[in-house]
């Protein structure tokens, strides 16, 4: 519902043509559609209204734009602004050493697991990371620590007898500075804001080991409630940082907007996996683009990047123009693309197409495909029209699969070649509409991206 | 009846207090107003109920309040109520604890990590067992660090039974051998405890159809219930989350958790709103016996502060 923002925006500003310059009464409409997309990405009621406000007062006395629709442009105020706004403050720990890390939270947020991220994390920048369990509430909690500290080979200290979780910090920050630790991690137990009883041992074990940093590890799809757990957690223990956790599922991202304008703590890495080295520095950008719907273009590109060659794709390019694509062309792509992940993964960073389910086995269909070509002669890749009913028995033979499956791979592949045809010979609006097809019911591109 | 209300109004006594503090003024006996329209608008929306849900309601109380310009804050409350239970009609999911057909009556608890799976789980056999059905415990979680080991503690905590392999292990083989041992001991239950994943992985969500068809291959009605565990405290997400786990699985169930702090769990409204998938219990604070059954009634009249 959210990928058409600059679409919704698009119709609510339309009588915004002819008119010179933005103002309260001919944006209301237009503001109240920003809003209401806010506070359906989680953000808090408050900080949308005040986030809103911003946005007018930005908006405002300036001249509307020729050659953009004027959705666009006031999407780009918006984004300007989320990420000023996101991005406040340095993603860098304190430069003390040693380094000394509280992370807090409410249950099952990541305390746990991005603590080990973290010491991972560390590592890689040279520090001399230890991990200490001060999680005496959930069964197997500080077993859970010690296997991933082991595995990540970081100094790890817990202790199993003692109910005094201040005791035990203290215990382990001397373990951590007799082993030569030059940075100490405390995970702790997860607790609700209005536990008084635990928030005020947590205080307490603040108080003994003196972190210099105390982070907030918080779930990325957090409804509402952020607000309050942010700064219940902020007013008892001063965070100097947020996590934010489970970025890697569909999650909008508001409740990061709503925590960072209510305690001004800068948010520094993010959760993007299960997988230990899945742990990034935060990129406010990117959570911009999240939180409005426009997919994520930074990290498809990063990922583009890494993963597929320049030459290679400059000549498939010339191919693709040329209309001279033969199936040698196909497999190389296929795998270039593969390279960059699933495909489910690579169709959520793309703008509109995130709300895009893609069927079951999306990723198996390629393998079969793959096999398929595989099974070709190269001449056979290279002139497709060859393929009589021999070859065809034979490579499914090859590639296991049944005949059939080669026939619908030949009739795609044809498809394809007509609409590579079309592009070159100009008919760009009619493959257009018929990728709106192949789209379906997945929610429509946003048009307003595509004026010039 | 009276004693289920109680219990459930002090679980969610946190919850009532945070949305009625700020509706005190309104939803007392004083007509409303524009002004508290808006605070009316701000309070349903930071309950998580979503667009849908918070214009609906609103929409109701405006339109009473357009041809009684004397309503009462009392009124409009349960005018919001009566929205609330409108919409969750027919969503109390009851299990049947009664049940006796020779076979395990599975179910699988599925859900996005760190919702409180493991936990539910443990709460749900103990709750079996104080009603004095027999049941198992199956450890699938085979992938996070100790996730075995913290249902295992569980298990021995509560004295349950539990079948538990090694994390690595293949947990659609850990569900089967559960179902066997479940069986093969008479027992009434078998509760499946998955690892937690996103539900935007698709090969994750692959290894779930594999659970169900193992389990399939012992009995192909089960598993007869496959519920999804909701962190409370989530937003929008959760319908979401919802959503691909019931295209991929089939849910038959909810269970939303974390409930005891001040969320006030709105998005279960919009998930029933999407999907009508009953929602069975609810989480209302750590210990065992606070896994509470869903009642629409109370939950409307806990969420706007109505006796």
């Amino acid at each position: 519902m959210f990928e058409s923002l600059t679409d919704k925006l698009s119709s609510a500003l339309r009588n915004l043509r002819g008119v010179g310059k933005l103002s309260e009464e001919n944006m209301a409409a237009a503001l109240a559609e920003v809003r209401t997309a806010l506070l359906a990405a989680d953000v808090h009621f408050k900080v949308a209204r005040e986030f809103v406000e911003r946005v007018q007062a930005k908006c405002v006395g300036q001249e509307v734009l020729k050659g953009v629709a004027p959705g666009q442009q006031i999407v780009k105020i918006i984004n300007d602004e989320l990420v000023a706004l996101l991005g406040e403050g340095t993603t860098d720990l304190s430069a003390k050493r040693p380094l000394k890390i509280l992370m807090v939270g409410l249950h099952g947020s990541g305390k746990t697991t991005s603590t080990a991220k973290l010491g991972k994390l560390l590592k890689k920048r040279g520090y001399r990371p230890f991990v200490v369990g001060a999680d005496i509430y959930r069964p197997a909690a500080i077993d859970q620590l010690e296997i991933l500290a082991k595995q990540e080979e970081l100094g790890f200290y817990s202790d199993r007898a003692t109910k005094d979780v201040p005791a035990l910090g203290a215990a382990g920050l001397s373990a951590a500075l007799a082993a030569s630790a030059d940075c100490i991690i405390f995970d702790t137990a997860g607790r609700l804001q209005i536990d008084t009883d635990l928030i005020e041992e947590v205080k307490k074990l603040r108080a003994r080991v003196q972190p210099d940093e105390v982070l907030l590890v918080a779930d990325g799809a957090l409804g509402q409630e952020a607000v309050n757990v942010a700064q219940a957690f902020h007013e008892a223990l001063s965070l100097t940082g947020l996590i934010l956790t489970k970025l890697d599922g569909d999650t909008r991202g508001g409740a990061a907007l709503s925590i960072k304008s209510v305690t001004g703590v800068p948010i520094k890495f993010v959760g993007v996996g299960e997988k230990t080295a899945d742990f990034e520095p935060f990129y406010p950008e990117r959570l911009a683009s999240r939180i409005l719907g426009m997919g994520d273009v930074v990290s498809l590109v990063e990922k583009a990047q890494e993963n597929i060659d320049e030459k290679e794709a400059e000549k498939m390019a010339e191919k693709l123009k040329k209309a001279e694509f033969d199936l040698e062309d196909f497999l190389a792509q296929m795998q270039q693309v593969k390279k960059m992940g699933s495909m489910q993964s690579i169709m959520g960073m793309i703008p509109g197409m995130s709300g895009m389910q893609l069927p079951a086995g999306a990723d198996k269909q390629m393998a079969r495909t793959e096999a398929i070509i595989q099974s070709m002669t190269k001449q056979e890749r290279r002139k497709p029209d060859i393929l009589n009913g021999s070859r065809r028995k034979r490579i499914a033979d090859g590639a296991g699969v049944k005949i059939v499956e080669v026939n619908s791979l030949m009739k795609q592949f044809q498809q394809m070649q007509q609409m590579m045809k079309m592009m070159k010979g100009g008919g760009g609006k009619k493959m257009m509409r018929q990728m709106e097809a192949m789209k379906g019911k997945g929610g429509g591109f946003p048009p307003g991206g595509f004026r010039r | 009846m009276f004693g289920l209300f109680k219990k459930f109004k002090e679980g969610f006594a946190k919850t009532v207090s945070a949305i009625a503090s700020k509706t005190a003024a309104i939803f007392g006996q004083k007509p409303i107003d524009a002004s508290s329209l808006e605070t009316l608008e701000e309070a349903l929306y930071t309950a998580d109920f979503g667009v849908e849900t918070t214009g609906e309601i609103l929409a109701e109380i405006k339109a009473a309040y357009k041809k009684d310009a004397t309503l009462h804050g009392q009124q409009a409350a349960a005018i919001g109520a009566a929205v609330l239970k409108r919409v969750l009609a027919g969503s109390e999911g009851r299990l049947d604890l009664s049940v006796a057909t020779g076979s395990p009556v599975v179910i699988a608890m599925i859900g996005v990590n760190g919702s409180g799976k493991t936990t539910t789980s443990a709460k749900l056999a103990w709750k079996m067992k104080q009603e004095g059905r027999t049941v198992t415990l199956a450890a699938c979680d085979t992938f996070r660090a100790a996730a075995v080991e913290q249902l295992k503690a569980w298990a021995t905590r509560l004295e349950i039974e539990i079948i538990a392999s090694h994390t690595g292990a293949d947990s659609a083989a850990v569900a089967f051998d559960a179902w066997q041992a479940a069986k093969s001991r008479g027992r009434d239950f078998l509760i499946v405890d998955t690892a937690g994943r996103l539900h935007t992985k698709g090969n994750l969500m692959e290894e779930l159809a594999k659970i169900r068809r193992v389990l399939q291959k012992n009995d192909p009605a089960a598993p007869q219930h496959r519920w999804l565990v909701v962190d409370g405290s989530l937003g929008s997400n959760s319908i979401e989350q919802a959503k691909a786990f019931h295209q991929s699985f089939g849910l038959t169930g909810l269970v939303v958790t974390k409930l005891d702090g001040t969320s006030r769990g709105g998005a279960l409204v919009g998930i029933y709103r999407q999907l009508k998938i009953p929602i069975y219990f609810l989480g209302l604070g750590e210990q065992p016996e606070d896994l509470q059954p869903f009642s629409v009634d109370s939950y409307a009249k806990a969420v706007f502060g109505l006796e």
